[in-house]
Parts: structure tokens; C-alpha cells; sequence
């Protein structure tokens, strides 16, 4: 009791530095918690894929499309279930900070094969029905206020041209982390218009997507499809979904290890930051501390006092922190919308903040307690004046 | 008169050097002298002549290279460091020439301080803060901070700081050293009635002649050696 009080107002003593204190080690907290979230959303879609889907896209690279012609054939491989197919498109609504992921599948099989992407059933069935249907996900709808039976423009990249497609349907995510951000149309209808302009792209697709009977069998079918298709004109790359997914964070792995280096970085200069404040008002109370040990009190409790105020100062800087980063997190999922589809903090991000408050409370103590317990009451006391 | 009871404090052939690098440098040699239960005593001597060292060795905050320090009976330069700081809780009564007050706590809480190593309840605690709070006539100053208080008052809280845990001797470094005329004949005053109508035992270092005025007895310390006996 007597040493929270102590420790208490001794952390607000000098009100000026706590406040920096405080202050620094929020922001640290803040900028390490984002970090943190943005390294977590890398993996996210990986993490969230399935391990029951292969996908198998060209081996030279995923640029490169595959016949159509190989879907017969990959359905004959013992252990598939279902195979669907379709063509990354690439399109942009109005311009390009308007991204969103937009691609041709052929529907029937690929909401067979997707079922978190649920649809009421007449708008499911419309989609089906109509060639220049599409359908998006419910966020993305929200963001552009569209309607089904609305007409949503696109402009190919990839394939050249103004492509008009009928929104059917609107899709919600099975799962929180589902992406809702989406477009999906018809790939026939993209063949189609293929067949028309460039004959030559027409009836290739940029992957197939295999549905297993059973998930032990997925490595083994992987296999038997590659080894199907060696040595023809286009060889293929099977892999499960999520191997799919991280192939593609592999990519951009250097940029996050960096983040997550910065991260710990940050953590870092804020204890040396805290360290140096602590030591610094050990320093001044070097006769306090004197005086106590004369009146009796023992090693532990100083170092208790010492320990006790540096924590109480960084676990305030720490909540703080952590109260801070979800609109931080909010703000950057309103703004940079474009590059990321959810920016939300994860509890076990809370927890590292948390954690990571503690170690700088604790490390930032340590010097100043040991010299506190340390040296001798009559040295302590010569300090005097 | 002869004396009925031993002597509170027996100091025998006692020394104490510093190190200082490779240098050794002796502080004290070879002090032996008594204290009786109710003595005021006024050590006196140039500076650095080892007062202070003697009176922190008598307090047991340093330890003596050789030599006993029997305090009640007590060798204390037997006992271990933990040992030695809860023995200090309750038998040193410490004055300093600075007050040493935690500026965090009030008057009250200062006082306090002592008696929380104590088993002491909340209750007995308070009851013998306001018997110190009385006996320095601070009772109206119970809850200001140091920083509210005069020089003379604060010498008076850390005075009643020393009292409260009721300890065997006091001991006071340059009690008055800080202090204006007024606040320090008011200190000296309420140290004499501590002495006089409660019995304690006072240890003081002075350099100020009116201080040892008040003592019963006054001992010269130069060059670390306890020369002369003044009445
Ligand atoms: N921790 C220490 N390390 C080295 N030398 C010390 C230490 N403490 C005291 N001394 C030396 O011991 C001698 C006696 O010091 P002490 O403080 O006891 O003197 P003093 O009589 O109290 O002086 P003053 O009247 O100025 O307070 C001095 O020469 C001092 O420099
Ligand atoms: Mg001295």
C-alpha cells in the first residue's frame, strides 16, 4: 500500500518528463502495433486459405496462361473433386487508385469450389444464368453504392477494351476475414470477346483451381497433375492454395522482414530513450533512496520503488498506445484502402504492445535499481548538498 | 555518582581507514570511550577530523575495520547487512543536517516511514505519529509536504521521525548546520527536552558552540583520535 503511494507520486513528480515519457513510449507503441498489423496482413490471405485447394497455374510463371483444353484432363486425376478455372483480368474501375481485385471464373464450379462466398440463391442462380453478369463482394458494393441490375465499367489491362458487366449479385464473406472486396464475371464471356479481337488468347486460362475428396490426398494430386502435363507445350505448377499464397509473399519478403526489423528498432529506442529518464531520476534521488535504506529498509523494497514507478510509467505509455492504434488502424483502412483490403489490430498484437511496455518498464529499472541498491548508505548520503 | 547501570554504548579501540585506490587512508584510530543511557553528547572537531564516519559507525551504516560497537548490549559490528538495517529501523533514531524528508510524503507519512517495518497496525502506527507529531508541536502541519514547511519545521518532522519508532540512540549530523539562529535554538531546545524529560540518549556532531552549550558531555575528535574530555 505505502509503496504504491510512493511509487505513484513519484512517478508524477515531475510532471513535464513523465509526460514525455508517456508520450514516447505510446507513439513507440503505436508505430510498433501497426507495424506488427501490416506484417500480420501480409500473411493474413495465406493464413486464411485452404489447404483442401490446389491451384495450378503455368510453371514458367503465373503470367503465362494454360489450354482450356487440360480441365478434362485434370478431372480424370484420382482424388479431384471438382475443377474450376479462370483468368486473372486486372481491370480498373475509373483509374488506379481505385483497385480492387477483379477477375473471369467460370461460375457454376467456382462457387462450388469457394463456398465463403455466399450469395442468396436467385441472385446466385442469376449470376449463373446471365454471360455479362458479375457479382462483388458486399464491402466493395457498399464503397461504390451499387445496386444489383446496376452496370459497372472496367477497363482491361490485360485485355484491352471497355468491358460492361451487369452486377447479379452480392456476395458476403463466410468469414470475417473472407474477402469481400472482389469482382467476379463470366469467363466465358471474356472468351468470347477473345475469340473476337485475338483469336490467338482465346480458350487459355491463367489457372485452375482443384477441389480434393480429401485433404491428405492434396500433395499426391499436386503431383500426378504436374506429371500429366511434363513435357507438353505447357507444363504446369500445382500447389495448395496456401503454398499459392505465401510463393507470392515470398516475393515481397524482404520488404517485410524489414518492417518487422524497424518494428523491434522502434521498441528498442524507446527502453534506451526510458533508461536514460530513469537513471536520470534514480540519480536525483539518490539521498531519498539513502535515506530509506538508513531508516531500515532493505534492497528489495528500493529496487521495488524504482521498478515499480518505471513499470507504472511504460504500462500507461503502453495503453495508451494500444487505445490509439485502432483509429490508427481505422485511418489507415479509410485511406489506403487501395492497398489494403482490412487493417485490423489482432489481439495478439495487443498482447506484444503489452508485452513489449513491460520489457521497456523493466529493462529501463534495472540499471538504475542495481546503483540504487548498490552503493553504500553513508556514500548515498554524502550526496547530500 | 556512582553509575547504576552500563553504559548504552561501549565503543573499544575501534578503526576505520578508507581506500582510496592503492592509497589506505585512516579515518579513525584506536577510539574507545562509553555513553550512558539519557547522555547528550556533542562531538566536535575540524572538518574531516572523522565525525561523521564515527557517528555512521555508531548508527551502523559503515562497518569498522576492527574494533567493538556494543549498543545495548548488542555488537553490532557482528551483524550481517539485513541484519544491521532492520536493527537500525528500531534502535536509530536518525537527525540529518539536510532533513532527508521524502519530499513525496506528507509530514505525517514521513513520520510514518519507520514503523511500517514494524508489526505495528495502521492504528498503533497512527496513535504514535501523533504522540511525535505532539512532542515536536506539528500537529497542525500533519499533512503538508516538505516543501510547504520551514527549515526549522522540517527538522522538527525528521525529529519526530526519529523518535517515533522509540530507539535506543539518536543520532544527529550538524543538526542545526542548515538552519538560521531562531529554528536552531528551537531545535537544540526540543533535543535537550528530549534528553531531559523523555530520557533519550543523543549523539550529536556540531561545529556549532552553542549546540554543545546543551550537551551533558562534549568530546573532541582530531585527527582520529579522541584527544580531550570536556566536562
Ligand atoms: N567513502 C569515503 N571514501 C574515502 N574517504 C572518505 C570516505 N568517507 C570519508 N572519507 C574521508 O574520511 C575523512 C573523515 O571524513 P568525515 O566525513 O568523517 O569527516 P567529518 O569530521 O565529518 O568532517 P565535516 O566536519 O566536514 O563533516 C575525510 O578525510 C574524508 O575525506
Ligand atoms: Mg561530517
Amino acid at each position: 500500500m505505502f509503496f504504491l503511494k510512493i511509487l505513484l507520486r513519484n512517478a508524477f513528480r515531475h510532471k513535464l518528463r513523465t509526460t514525455l515519457t508517456i508520450t514516447g513510449i505510446a507513439i513507440a507503441v503505436i508505430a510498433f502495433g501497426l507495424l506488427r498489423s501490416l506484417v500480420e496482413l501480409w500473411y493474413v490471405g495465406a493464413e486464411r486459405s485452404s489447404a483442401v485447394r490446389l491451384v495450378t497455374r503455368n510453371a514458367i510463371s503465373l503470367v503465362f496462361p494454360l489450354p482450356l483444353s487440360y480441365k478434362d484432363r485434370i478431372k480424370q486425376v484420382p482424388g479431384v473433386k471438382d475443377v474450376s478455372y479462370g483468368s486473372w483480368f486486372g481491370g480498373i474501375y475509373i483509374d488506379e487508385k481505385h483497385f480492387f481485385a477483379n477477375y473471369a471464373v467460370e461460375p457454376k464450379s467456382y462457387l462450388e469450389l469457394y463456398p465463403e462466398f455466399v450469395l442468396p440463391p436467385a441472385q446466385k442462380a442469376a449470376f449463373i444464368r446471365d454471360r455479362r453478369a458479375c457479382i462483388v463482394g458486399q464491402k466493395l458494393a457498399d464503397r461504390y453504392g451499387w445496386k444489383i441490375g446496376d452496370v459497372i465499367t472496367i477497363r482491361g489491362t490485360i485485355f484491352p477494351g471497355q468491358w460492361e458487366f451487369v452486377l447479379r449479385g452480392i456476395y458476403h464473406g463466410a468469414e470475417k476475414s473472407t474477402e469481400e472486396r472482389a469482382l467476379m464475371f463470366h469467363w466465358d464471356y471474356l472468351n468470347e470477346q477473345l475469340r473476337k479481337t485475338s483469336p490467338l488468347r482465346a480458350d487459355q486460362v491463367g489457372f485452375y483451381m482443384i477441389g480434393v475428396t480429401n485433404p491428405d490426398l492434396a500433395a499426391q494430386v499436386a503431383v500426378d497433375v504436374d506429371r500429366m502435363f511434363k513435357n507438353s507445350l505447357a507444363e504446369t505448377m500445382t500447389e495448395t492454395e496456401r503454398a499459392f499464397n505465401l510463393g507470392f509473399i515470398a516475393m515481397t519478403e524482404a520488404i517485410v522482414v524489414a518492417i518487422q526489423i524497424v518494428s523491434y528498432v522502434v521498441i528498442v529506442i524507446i527502453m534506451v530513450v526510458a533508461a536514460n529518464t530513469m537513471a536520470m531520476t534514480a540519480r536525483e534521488r539518490t539521498t531519498e533512496y539513502a535515506t530509506l535504506k538508513t531508516l531500515g529498509f532493505g534492497a528489495g523494497r528500493i529496487a521495488g520503488i524504482i521498478f515499480g514507478e518505471s513499470v507504472v510509467i511504460s504500462m500507461i505509455g503502453g495503453v495508451l498506445g494500444i487505445l490509439l492504434t485502432f483509429p490508427g488502424a481505422h485511418w489507415i483502412e479509410v485511406e489506403l484502402i487501395q492497398f489494403f483490403p482490412s487493417f485490423t489490430v489482432s489481439p495478439l498484437t495487443v498482447y506484444l504492445d503489452l508485452l513489449a511496455a513491460l520489457i521497456v518498464g523493466t529493462v529501463a529499472a534495472i540499471f538504475p535499481a542495481w546503483r540504487a541498491t548498490t552503493i553504500t548508505v553513508a556514500e548515498g548520503l554524502r550526496r547530500i548538498g | 555518582m556512582e553509575k547504576l547501570r552500563p553504559p548504552i554504548v561501549v565503543i573499544k579501540d575501534l578503526n576505520k581507514s578508507y581506500r582510496r585506490g592503492s592509497q589506505i587512508i585512516p579515518v579513525l584510530s584506536n577510539i574507545t570511550f562509553d555513553i550512558d543511557e539519557g547522555e547528550f553528547l556533542a562531538l566536535m572537531g575540524p572538518s574531516g577530523s572523522g565525525k561523521s564516519t564515527l557517528l555512521n559507525l555508531i548508527a551502523g551504516l559503515d562497518k569498522p575495520d576492527s574494533g567493538v560497537i556494543r549498543i545495548g548490549g548488542l555488537d553490532i559490528s557482528a551483524l550481517g547487512e539485513a541484519e544491521l538495517a532492520l536493527w537500525r529501523a528500531s534502535n536509530v533514531g536518525f537527525i540529518f543536517q539536510f532533513y532527508n524528508l521524502i519530499p513525496v510524503l506528507t509530514a505525517f507519512e514521513n513520520i510514518e516511514l519507520p514503523l511500517l517495518l514494524t508489526s505495528l497496525s495502521k492504528r498503533e502506527r497512527k496513535e504514535h505519529v501523533e504522540t511525535a507529531l505532539q512532542v515536536v508541536n506539528l500537529t497542525d502541519r500533519m499533512d503538508h509536504y516538505p516543501a510547504q514547511l520551514s527549515g526549522g519545521q522540517q527538522q522538527r518532522v525528521a525529529i519526530a521521525r526519529a523518535i517515533v519508532p522509540d530507539p535506543t540512540i539518536i543520532v544527529a549530523d550538524e543538526p542545526t548546520g542548515d538552519l538560521d539562529k531562531a529554528s536552531a535554538r528551537e531545535i537544540l531546545e526540543l533535543m535537550e527536552r528530549l534528553v531531559h524529560e523523555m530520557g533519550k540518549t543523543i549523539i550529536m556532531v556540531t561545529h556549532d558552540p552553542r549546540a554543545a552549550e546543551k550537551a551533558h558531555v562534549v568530546r573532541n575528535l582530531e585527527k582520529g583520535v579522541l584527544n580531550n574530555v570536556l566536562p
